[in-house]
Formats: C-alpha cells, structure tokens, sequence
C-alpha cells in the first residue's frame, strides 16, 4: 500500500513541474484554503485550529483558578465566561468546575499537544526536510485535518449543550462517565465526548501513517536515515506510537459506548444508583483503566516528543554546533518510544491491581528515566562551548530542558509506587505533568513556531515581543506550577472545587492565590504572542530564505510557497544536518546539500 | 458608560495602529532589520538567563521551601509510614541536588556562551566516554530507588495475617462514607448490592447472620493505636478513593470490587495535638481561619476522597480519631449493632 501511495504522489508531483514550466497553476480558493491537498496549508490549518483550541482551553484555567483561588466570591469574568446557569451571581457551579477541568485537559493535550503539535509540525516539516514534494498521500492528510476539524468543532459545541460538556476528569472512568445519573457531564455532554474523541483518533490514524509511510518512502536521493535531522526521528517515532495506542482508545471508548447505550457490563458492575440497583454484574473499570491507559502513557510521549524533536534542531542551529550525541538521541528516542508501552500501570498503583503487577511497572517506568536523563545532558553539552544566538525559538528550547529537568526529577518520586501512595492524585502529580508534559510541549510547540514562522508565512515575526512573551510565560509558568508541589505535600487532593470544606488545608489559601495570579498574568501574556502572530503574517518583515543560517533542506526551498516545493529537480543530500561551526569550512553551517569535501568525514567526524 | 468604553477601545485602536505605520516605516531606513539577533541581544538574554532561569528558579524552590515547607503534613503517624517518609526524604534530597545541579549547568552555559560576533563554537559531535558516564550514574542510582521502594511497596501491600487486627470496611457512595465494623461475632456480613434500600445502606445481605451485630458508623469512626488495621473497601457507585494522607495511606474503592490496604496507627490524635510540628501547623491554620472570622480547630485525622466522583468529590470528609485501646473498646462498645434489618 505503501508504494502504491509514493507512486502516485510521484505522478501527481510530476504534473505539478509540468504546470510550472508553463503557466501558473490556476486554483480555487476552496482548493488552496479550505481542502488544500497541500501540506503547508494543512500545517498552517492545524496550527490555527490548535491556536483558537489553546485559548479556549486556557480561558477555562483561568475561570477554574479564580474559583480555586478565591473560592465563593462574586465575579462577572465568571458569569460571563459560564453564563447563568453555571456561574450564578458570578459564583462557579460545582458541576461546571469539574467540567472545565475536564475539557481544558482534553484540549490541551489532544487538541493542541497532539492534533496541534504533530499536525502543524509533522505537516510542515516531513516534506520540507526529507526533500519530498509534499507528502504521500494529499487526500488522507486533508481528510486527517477535516476529522481533527469536525471533532474540535463537536467538542467545542459540547461546552453549549443544556447539561454541560463532559466533566468525569479527562481521563474519563468509568462508572463515572458510563452513567448519567452519576452526575450532568455524564449525559449527552459524556457522548459528544466520546463521538469528538473517536473522530480525533481517525484524525491521527489518518495523519500517522501518512507520516511514516513518508519518512520511510519519500526520502530524497541521499536523505539516509542516519542523515535525517532529529526533528524528523523524533515525529516518525511519535506517529509510530500514535499508531499503536490509539486504535486501542478507540476500543476502550466503543466498550464504554457499548455500556452506556447498549446494557453491556465491560466496566460496570453491582452498582446502585439513582435510587436503583443496576443490572450490570461482572464488569470492571479497572478494564477501563488498562485500555485507557495504555494509550495514555504512551500519549505523554506522542505530546513530548515532537517537541524534544524541534527544540534538537532549533538548539543545535542556534549554538551553531551539532547536536551531541546525535545517535545516542536517536537511540534514547527509540528506548523512551519502547519503554512508554509497557509503564501505563504506574497511573493504577492504587486501583486495586495486583501489587506485584505495579512492581514490575516501577521497574520499567524508573529505567525510561535513564534516556530522558541522556537527552537532557546531550542538549547542555550541545550549550557547551557554543556561540548561542537568542532567537525567541531558542530561549524556548532552553526553557524546554529546564522543565523537563524540573518537572522529570519529581517523576522519579511518583513511579515509586511506595512513595506514590501519598501524593498519588494530589497537586504534586498535577505540578509534575503540566511541568515535564504540558510545559515542556508547550514550549517545544512555540520555539517550533518562532523558528518556522517565515517557512510557514514567508514573513518574521517580532523578535523584541517574542522575547517579553518568552520571560513572561517563563516565569509565570514556573509561578503556576511550582507551588502546586507544596499543596500535593500538604495532602490537598486534585479536582477539589474548593479546599474550603477541610479547615485542616486553611493555611493553603496564599498558595492558591498567587498560583491564579501568575495563571492570569501567564495568560494575559498569551495575547502578546497571538498580536505578535497575527501581525506578523501580514505586515511582518519578509523573510529572506535562510534566516538562521540553517543547514536542513526546508531552508533551501524559494521563498514562495508553491506545489511540490522545490521549483527544479529534488535536491540531493551529502551531509548530516549538523555540520555547524565545522572546522575549515568558510561559514558556521554547511547545508545538506553540499557535496563533502575530499577527505571529509560526515556525521561528526572531521 | 458602555459608548464611552466602547469609544476609548476605538481611539486606542486607531493609536496603537498608527504607531505600528510609524514603527514600519522606521525599519525600511535601518539597515539591520529588527529580527537580526545582535550582541547586545545575546548578552541581554544570556544574563537574563543566569539571573531569571538560574538564580530566579533555584531561589524560587528556595523561598518557597522556607514558606510553605511547614505547611506539609506532620511526620507520618502509621508504622509504614515512617518508612515512606525516610525513603521520601532520601528521594527528595537527590531530586533537589539533580534539579539543583542541572539547572545552575544549564542555564550557566546559557548564560557563558551567548554569542558573540567573531567567535566560532566548538565542533564537538560525540563524546562516548561522557555518554557511557551519564548512561550508568543514572543506572546506578535508579537502581537503588528501586531496590528500596519495591522493598517496602512489597511489605505495605502484603496480605494482612495478623491474627489480633482490626477489620473495618469504608464504604464510599457519593458523597460521604460509613466504616463498618464486625460486631461481637469479628466477621463481617456478606453484602449484596440488590438489597440496598433506605434502611440497609451498605447493602448487607439479610440472609447472612454473621452480619446482624456488624457496626455502622458515619462522620468519625475510631480505631485504637498500635493495632494492625486492615480496610476493606467497597464502593457503591461510582470509583472513590480512600486517602488518609497522615497515615500515608490510600486505595481506590472500585464498584465490583474489594480493595485492600492495611496499617498500623502509632501515635493517638491526643498525642499528635502535642506534636510541636503539630501545634505549629495548627496555629499556622487557625492564624488564616482567624482572619476569614472562623473558630479555631484541633488537629484531627481526616479520610478524603481522592478520586473525581463527581459533584461533592471535595466534600467528602471523615474524622479518624485514633485511642488507646481502652477508650477504643469502650467507644466500640456503645456503638448500635444494626437492628433496622428485618430478619427473615
């Protein structure tokens, strides 16, 4: 199948240099904007799909932390982000609380950490820096973008819904969510959820083959795959991944949908509720658990790793060094991408499965940080020496290894199952994933903007408000999460509406509240970014081809985007990616395609 | 008030907009343009680094160790726990070094190598020596984190076979929990969840006379020092956890299910309201309830419910008051035996 496909794209490619020779090739613009087959408009799609889903997403934090911080004070920002029903006088509903909660962890890490990230990056990317004209196949990569559309837009459209979106966590358990009488969020709101999440996963299916089978077939005349830049490693490995769990979601969200519609007992068992006792005997959620997470840990890493991809790239170009170690990264992307399949037990320490069962996963999850730790002291030593250009793209990066340092080393507290019993579904474990998961990607996917802005929109962005967004967002993020640890030492539960029914977490109260107000100022801080965006693709300065003395393919191509992405023929690769500052060359870089000198060794010797 | 709002937003709009036109047409007479990363660039953000990402962030952890460490809970109050806490401490020092270490490293070189026109950096693609090195010190010393903790996961979670225990049920439903206790007879009824009804909460099966004189009790349930006590945990709805955070205790309660976690209480609630971490803590909490106008607390142990169970998930508590078995036995002795079940 896959041949088939790359012989086709080459058919398709040659048309395409055919109608260059002539004339311009004429298009529609629901061709060109809306089911564009091309890959840079399918990336430039998902980037402002994923950009409208962040906010939207971050709005809500903002709502749940004022109502955390301050509980039960009036506030109209309440009211009307929530409207009457849920925020009456401008105080939070309970039910609306744990509903934002939910669908602000969908969004963020589906929506805009895994469709957003990898569909903006994996799309924009894979062609450009393979040397492909564009990728496999056009069709399944607009459908991919058009079900990613259709489930935001379900999933957004389940925020307006008579008894509100989805609100049993994001991680959704059953019984919780199987029965709606188990509260609102499990009622239509709990199926809108689940029709937008199966939509979500065909999306990424869609999307995941294509780019492996282009990563594999596509690649250009000399394009080796020990030649290839991390950037593309490390997105064939998160694709591979996607896969292999995510179909496994789709069958953990068919069960859940079979006992919610149909009378099946996969999850449920001798439950009363509702006045009732239900039929259902036999069943476990502790099923559920595995299925579930057996897509989500690895998921962690589908969000994490094409961010570690991009900050490789933008860290070495802007050192003006290649990155050290570039086999060992290889290697720890692929022992990280084995080892994520079998430590999904760790979520499930204390869910009643066997005790020796969570040993073994104590034992796998503690060895997956012996890659991560290499990863993080490859890119120091890649600082080392160098002659570092502070682009916004590489402050980001850097902010990426501290955070996955910071937030990493409390993973080693957590995949101690002895230790985990007392913060497990505290703050701590809440300050420990947003920290190594959500900032981490978070900060990959903005160094992953800044740095191909111009590619995706041949202009450049502000440097001097990319800098103010960079220290902002650093430092608040910190502000936000950091404390968060002290409230898991203290005992406070997560998913709490309010701390205020135990007087025992009373002395807490000045942690809430300068969480909220970094959470606030962090997204005010937001805005300077998406002005700084906006502004930039139409009125920025135009981008000259190479802005930062790069040496991958993509910054070969002319500064126009046009079909198949190289105007002549292919070009052809001699050299690794990350021939920076070589000794006895006349520049800093040397790109691809340049030819080695005699004598010259590629890949780091010289 | 709304037009003039509206008015203002206007104005600032059309202002903010001719100030870019100035800004746009400045930059086509400079030679540089704007997103050219210059010295002065390099050297601002490098010193940023050092002072934001590495003194900022190190002495952040810092500050916030001297104002909320104190804030955490007291010293474990369950045999195993003390464990867990030793084996945390030991975690958590290592952590702090290796966050310590890294990010004075990293953002030193941040900070040191900023660029600067002329320099070249220094082409260096792999070393094997440094890989192997920080391969095998994170191997050895996850290693031993290992070896510990599954040392003492095995002994917390091994079945109870103490033959003078204590065995209570916690029953979660939304939203609040009864512990049950065997009565006279030491067994535990069997329950079934049909039968559940206005008069038989918990569901026991009334045809099973073992538990006739079992015990229920809502609110606070009691549990005397030094003893083993083994829960058993069930739920009737929905999945709850059962977190008692100073025993370093806490399990799910699964519908379907009977989970298990067992421990044994060292310290009394009145000798923990002695506890001088205890009674600081306590003047911390009663020093922020005097300010909202709320009466002063005693310590108490508390069980929460630890996972999303929907609308009162955070109103879930229970009161633990751990006796000596003397005022143990006497509390269990005026606590009913469940009467209301009809009898067949």
């Amino acid at each position: 199948m896959a041949n088939v496909q790359s012989v086709d794209v080459k058919l398709q490619v040659s048309e395409h240099d055919h109608a260059h020779d002539h004339d311009e090739h004429e298009e529609s613009f629901v061709s060109k904007y809306i089911f564009s087959l091309d890959h840079k408009m399918i990336s430039r799609q998902f980037l402002l799909t994923a950009i409208i889903m962040a906010v939207v997403a971050m709005t809500m934090s903002i709502v749940f932390r004022m109502q955390l911080a301050w509980p039960g004070e009036k506030f109209a920002f309440i009211n009307a982000m929530v409207g009457d029903k849920w925020g009456k006088d401008g105080i939070l509903d309970p039910n609306m609380y744990l509903a934002l909660v939910t669908i602000h962890g969908t969004i963020m890490v589906f929506f805009v950490l895994t469709g957003g990230l990898s569909g903006t990056f994996a799309n924009l990317l894979i062609p450009y820096q393979v040397g492909a004209r564009d990728m496999a196949s056009g069709f399944l990569n607009m459908l991919s973008y058009w079900f990613f559309f259709v489930s935001s837009v379900i999933m957004l459209g389940s925020l307006f819904i008579d008894d509100g979106p989805a609100s049993g966590g994001w991680t959704i358990y059953p019984p919780l969510s199987a029965l709606p009488e188990a509260m609102p969020g499990s009622k239509l709101g709990m199926t809108l959820w689940l029709i937008s999440m199966t939509l979500f996963v065909v999306s990424s299916l869609l999307g995941g083959i294509n780019y492996i089978v282009t990563i594999i077939n596509l690649r250009t005349k000399g394009m080796k795959m020990t030649r290839m830049p991390l950037t593309m490693w490390a997105i064939l490995i998160t694709a591979i991944l996607g896969v292999l769990s995510f179909p496994v979601l789709v069958s953990c969200v068919v069960l859940l949908i079979c006992d919610r519609s149909l009378g099946t007992s996969f999850y449920l068992s001798d439950i009363y509720i509702g006045g009732r006792p239900l039929d259902n005997v036999g069943g476990s959620p502790v099923l559920f658990e595995h299925l579930f997470w057996f897509l989500g840990h690895p998921e962690v890493y589908i969000v994490l790793l094409p961010a570690l991809g991009i900050t490789s790239e933008i860290i070495s170009t802007n050192s003006r060094k290649p990155i050290f170690g570039y086999r060992a990264m290889i290697g720890s992307m692929l022992a990280i991408g084995f080892l994520s399949f079998i430590v999904w037990g760790h979520h499930m320490f204390l869910t009643g499965m066997n005790p020796f069962l969570g040993s073994v996963f104590v034992f796998t999850t503690l060895l997956i940080a012996i890659p991560s730790a290499v990863k993080a002291f490859n890119y120091i030593t890649t600082l080392w020496k160098g002659n570092i250009q502070y682009t916004p793209a590489m402050l980001f990066s850097i902010g990426l290894v501290s955070s996955f340092v910071t937030g990493g080393v409390t993973g080693i507290i957590l995949a101690d199952s002895t230790l985990d019993i007392n913060v497990h579904d505290t703050y701590f474990v809440v300050a420990h994933f947003h920290i190594v998961m959500g900032l981490s990607a978070i900060f990959g996917m903005f160094a992953g903007v800044y740095h191909w802005f111009p590619k995706m929109f041949l202009r450049m962005m502000n440097k001097k408000l990319g800098y103010l967004h960079f220290w902002l967002t650093f430092i608040c993020a910190y502000g936000v999460f950091f404390p968060m640890h002290f409230l898991g030492l203290a005992g406070v539960p997560r998913r709490y509406y309010t701390n205020s029914n135990f007087p025992l977490f009373d002395n807490l109260v000045d942690i809430n509240e300068i969480v909220t107000v970094f959470a606030i100022v962090a997204a005010l801080a937001q805005f300077i970014f998406i002005f700084n965006f906006f502004y930039s693709i139409f009125r920025g300065e135009k981008s000259p081809q190479n802005p930062w003395n790069s040496n991958t393919l993509e910054w070969t191509t002319p500064m126009a985007n046009i079909h198949g992405n190289w105007p002549g023929s292919l070009p052809v690769v001699h050299r690794w990616a990350y021939d920076y500052s070589k000794p006895g060359a006349e520049h800093d870089f040397i790109p691809q395609t340049v030819p080695l000198a005699d004598g010259e060794n590629d890949g780091g010797g010289h | 008030m709304k037009l003039l709002i509206l008015i203002g937003l206007v104005l600032l709009i059309i202002a903010a907009h001719q100030l870019m036109r100035v800004v746009e047409l400045s930059r086509e007479f400079k030679k540089t343009k704007e997103w050219h990363i210059t010295d002065s660039d390099n050297s601002f953000n490098g010193k940023l680094m050092l002072f934001i990402g590495g003194f900022g962030l190190i002495g952040f952890l810092f500050w916030q160790i001297n104002r909320w460490a104190d804030n955490s809970l007291p010293g474990a109050a369950s045999v195993h726990g003390l464990k867990i806490d030793t084996l945390w401490d030991y975690n958590m020092y290592l952590i702090i070094v290796v966050f310590v270490l890294t990010n004075a490293v990293l953002f030193w070189f941040a900070y040191k190598y900023a660029g600067k026109k002329g320099v070249k950096a220094t082409f260096l693609a792999h070393d094997n020596r440094l890989e192997m090195a920080w391969t095998i010190a994170p191997a050895v010393v996850l290693a031993g984190i290992i070896i510990f903790g599954l040392k003492y996961w095995n002994e917390i979670t091994e079945r109870s076979t103490d033959p003078n225990k204590v065995t209570i049920e916690l029953y979660a439903k939304q939203f609040d929990w009864t512990a049950r206790y065997a009565g006279k007879d030491k067994v535990l009824g069997s329950t079934d969840y049909r039968q559940i009804d206005g008069g038989n909460s918990v569901g026991l099966d009334t045809l099973d006379a073992t538990g006739y004189d079992d015990i229920l009790v809502k609110i606070e349930f009691h549990i005397p020092v030094n003893r083993e006590i083994e829960f058993k945990m069930r739920s009737r709805d929905v999945i709850h956890s059962a977190y008692m955070p100073h025993f370093r205790a806490q399990m799910n309660c699964v519908p379907g299910m009977v989970t298990e976690f067992k421990f044994t209480p060292n310290k009394t609630t009145a000798e923990m309201r002695k506890d001088p971490y205890v009674i600081q803590l306590m003047a911390g909490i009663n020093e922020a309830r005097a300010k909202k106008g709320d009466e002063p607390i005693e310590f108490d142990y508390i069980l929460l419910c630890n996972k999303i169970c929907g609308s009162g998930h955070f109103n879930m508590p229970m009161t633990i008051v751990v006796e000596s078995e003397k005022e143990y036995n006497a509390w269990l002795a005026k606590q009913k035996a469940v009467k209301t079940i009809e009898t067949k």
